[in-house]
């Protein structure tokens, strides 16, 4: 027995409270709820799914002979006298970063029980997220309007609209969900259905305030995906 | 020492979180259709997986036939041949036994053996289901659109998969695509929700170090399926939009005439192995849980190496993430590679010969009771060892390229991917039944389907081996006058495709015992076969809704105490604690071999 206290005492605290967790019963995560349990596990798995992605995108960039279209100038926005590059992409990514803020001090909110400040916060962060898509939306435009196709483009390798359109068509999926769920978020803190825990209308589980903490896990995934997109497929 | 797991503990821990609040419908169609509670979603998934299964078995019965009897029956042509290979092997891999060794097993078995009165989310499993029937009905209804299935074999391979010339080019590839994305979106949602009650929610003094190897089998495979399917679900995107839109994602410049330039069609084959691979372990490693927990229980004995069984069971998943490209040694890729891989496949045998040792050292002095569940355990043990040492071969290069594309990996995957699991699954329905439903299947019925399934299958797939090293291509309609394959193969043909009939005829008398038993079948009592685990102790046999009555189980001890010396039965449950003078000699001993 007394060799065993030593052994443990060697790891730290910290690992030793991972191996006290992991050993017990009940719950392998103490304090954790199964919702965030879930979220977590959910996103890693939607890590696969997007690393899968860029890996295939870098996979055709490399493997294609002719020349990859210069994204700073596809994606380059003419305003005044002179093309910006990557102006509108700029702008996007600094609203969905903020998103990520106001996502986060409605979390902060929310467990604070200030129910008009974490409503408030979730539809600012669904208005940002919107204005996003709706940007994404514009970009698509003006790239359709200049013959970018899925099957090919005006300057290069037929794989950079392939890419381009499934890759943020993908992404810009996962944020209008995420502004979907952020909208009936915010009824749900509005009407207080998180203080006096009402059974959801469809699951008939009950509402609390880690559900704002678990759908803002989603929303900043969501805008770290776009870090990545951003780097390998404008930047690069 | 308290948590060691072989010990027997005096108390459990009190309750962290509240109950579980379960909804309780008083209509027939709340509680079996749109059913949230586990055990009827088990049921459904069973009886859905096994009839889309039932299909895939026809299928195989139709390509015997002609391999059997070439040029006999008029309604099998080339196409039709193509179409039944790439529908049988996707159906028997994904739809039946993933679907069956998760959604069934894991749902019935997962929550009872845990101690928690459902999954954590019911209603998302109860969406897990219907979303799984959704993608079976995309699939069957390939073989209702102009052109039939794909004939694309199961691995989909590009260029050919969606090129002119390969039978269901029109629609059959896509039903398929998109049955296989509707399929990823229905396991996630289970999976999820077998992974988190594994690890949230489970009952007092139930440490993850006392979980039936069950459970952790078909969590490991869960965990697995939930990082390898995204890599699948992306090739079927890729390919959609191939076929869809005209992109090239995976055709090269060879597919210039339909308008493709520069893909990769190798991209593809590394995003399907990726998945691929884990996924023979997304089937296997519930099996090595189930046919652990099955020799323990009939062998009377405490399972040999608990926890190296579970090091083992998550050595193997881990491993299984990076021996993908051995499928694809003769793909074209670079060669060193081939090195690589075939390294770290080699280092799979360690974890899995460990696993085999274990289970033969349980059966060894044990008090074995040769019911109809061991002899489908022992009959496991014998095949999973046959197809694993010809996955020794298949497993090095210079030994793969010439058997690449014959019927030794035929024969090889069947052994070891489909016999295997498939013993296992009988096995465990024989073990489990009088629980599902409180009576016991036939045992007659059951010796019967038992020997002529084990010994049929052999007969049906050690003949491969054979017809493989003489270099006989697989997926071939016809061999026609070919020079170097000799007369002894067309016997060889004959003779398997007589025993595949066998087979198949004896799974009639399963499914009838099935039926049978529900109505006739003598009534099994809560714990017929004397086991330990928490789903024999439940208040009603079978378990209601929510499993246990007021009170969850509390567990002092780890699921193998079988043969303890000194106790009333040779047994005793996870839920009984310790008589005192068994704390005061600090534990069973039983565990400590």
């Amino acid at each position: 027995m007394a060799n065993n206290v030593s052994a443990e005492d060697a790891l730290g605290p910290g690992l030793r409270g991972l191996v006290d967790d992991w050993s017990s019963d009940q719950r392998a995560f103490k304090d954790v709820p199964w919702s965030k349990a879930m979220m977590w596990i959910f996103l890693l798995s939607d890590t696969f799914i997007f690393a899968c992605f860029l890996i295939g995108y870098m996979t055709v960039r490399m493997g294609t002979t002719e020349p990859w279209p210069d994204t700073s100038s596809v994606f380059a926005l003419h305003v005044g006298q002179a093309n910006i590059p990557l102006l509108l992409i700029a702008i996007m990514t600094f609203i969905l970063i903020s998103s990520s803020g106001t996502m986060a001090l409605a979390v902060k909110y929310g467990y604070e029980r200030h129910r008009q400040a974490t409503a408030t916060l979730l539809i600012v962060t669904a208005v940002l997220g919107a204005t996003f898509v709706g940007m994404q939306a514009f970009e698509w435009t003006k790239l359709i309007q200049e013959g970018v196709r899925p099957w090919g483009n005006p300057w290069g390798a037929p794989q950079f609209g392939a890419s381009f359109f499934l890759i943020t068509g993908f992404h810009g999926t996962h944020v209008s969900f995420g502004v979907l769920f952020l909208i009936i978020m915010a009824v749900k803190v509005l009407r207080g259905s998180l203080d006096d825990q009402r059974p959801g209308f469809l699951t008939g589980r009950r509402g609390r305030y880690e559900m704002v903490e678990t759908m803002g896990l989603y929303w900043h995934f969501v805008d770290l995906v776009w870090v990545f997109i951003f780097a390998f497929f404008y930047l690069w | 020492m308290a948590n060691s797991g072989y010990d027997a503990v005096s108390h459990a821990p009190p309750a962290e979180v509240g109950e579980m609040e379960l909804v309780h419908p008083k209509t027939f169609v709340g509680k079996y259709i749109w059913s949230q509670d586990a055990k009827v979603i088990a049921v459904q998934y069973g009886i859905t997986a096994t009839a889309i299964g039932l299909v895939a078995l026809v299928l195989s019965l139709l390509m015997r036939l002609q391999l059997g009897f070439p040029n006999t029956f008029s309604i099998i042509d080339p196409a039709s041949y193509l179409q039944y290979v790439s529908m049988h092997g996707m159906i028997m891999v994904v739809y039946l036994l993933t679907a069956l060794l998760l959604g069934a097993f894991g749902n019935y078995l997962i929550p009872l053996m845990c101690g928690a009165r459902d999954m954590v989310f019911p209603y998302v499993n109860m969406l897990s289901y219907w979303v799984y029937l959704l993608a079976v009905l995309v699939l069957a209804s390939g073989f209702f659109v102009p052109g039939g299935p794909t004939g694309a074999g199961w691995t989909l391979y590009p260029p050919q998969a969606v090129s002119p010339g390969t039978p269901g080019i029109n629609w059959g590839i896509i039903t398929m695509l998109v049955s296989l994305v509707i399929f990823i979106i229905g396991f996630t949602m289970g999976g999820l929700n077998y992974v988190v009650t594994v690890l949230q929610a489970r009952t007092r003094g139930m440490t993850l170090m006392r979980l039936p190897l069950t459970v952790w089998g078909i969590f490991m495979a869960t965990v697995l399926a939930l990082l390898a399917f995204p890599a699948l679900l992306v090739a079927c995107l890729m390919m959609l939009m191939d076929r869809l839109l005209g992109t090239s994602f995976f055709m090269p410049a060879m597919a210039a005439a339909q308008g493709h330039d520069g893909g990769s069609p190798l991209l593809f084959q590394h995003l399907f192995w990726f998945f691929g691979h884990p996924e023979v372990y997304i089937v296997a490693l519930p099996a090595f849980g189930i046919v652990s927990d099955l020799v323990a229980t009939h062998a009377r004995r405490h399972i040999f190496g608990y926890r190296m069984m579970v090091w083992a069971i998550i050595a193997i998943g881990g491993l299984s993430f990076v021996v993908w490209a051995h499928h694809m040694y003769v793909s074209g890729m670079n060669p060193s590679f081939g090195f690589l891989f075939a390294t770290t496949t080699l280092i799979i045998a360690v974890p899995t010969a460990l696993k085999v040792y274990n289970w033969v050292l349980t059966l060894w002095r044990g008090n074995i009771r040769l019911n109809v569940p061991m002899l489908f355990a022992i009959g496991f043990l014998f095949t999973f060892v046959n197809g694993g040492l010809s996955g020794l071969f298949l497993g090095n290069v210079t030994v793969d390229v010439p058997l690449s594309d014959t019927y030794f990996v035929v024969g090889h995957f069947h052994m070891v991917m489909a016999v295997a699991p498939i013993l296992v699954i009988f096995g465990a329905i024989y073990h489990w039944y009088p629980k599902i439903t409180g009576r016991m299947l036939d045992n007659r019925l059951g010796h019967f389907h038992f020997w002529v399934t084990f010994i049929g299958t052999y007969a049906i797939y050690y003949p491969m081996h054979y017809l493989g090293l003489e270099g006989v291509p697989r997926r071939y309609y016809a061999y026609g006058d070919t020079a170097f394959i000799s007369d002894s193969v067309q016997a060889a043909n004959v003779g398997i495709t007589i025993a595949a009939f066998v087979v198949a005829a004896a799974q009639a008398a399963f499914i009838f015992n099935l039926a049978w038993s529900y109505f006739h079948g003598r009534e099994a009592g809560p714990n017929p076969w004397e086991a330990t685990t928490l789903e024999w102790q439940t208040p009603h046999t079978p378990p209601r809704h929510g499993n246990w009555g007021d009170e969850l189980p509390v567990v002092y001890r780890w699921p193998y105490d079988y043969g303890v010396p000194g106790a009333e039965a040779d047994f005793i449950p996870q839920n009984v604690p310790p008589a005192p003078a068994e704390s005061s000699a600090g534990g069973t001993g039983g565990g400590r071999t």
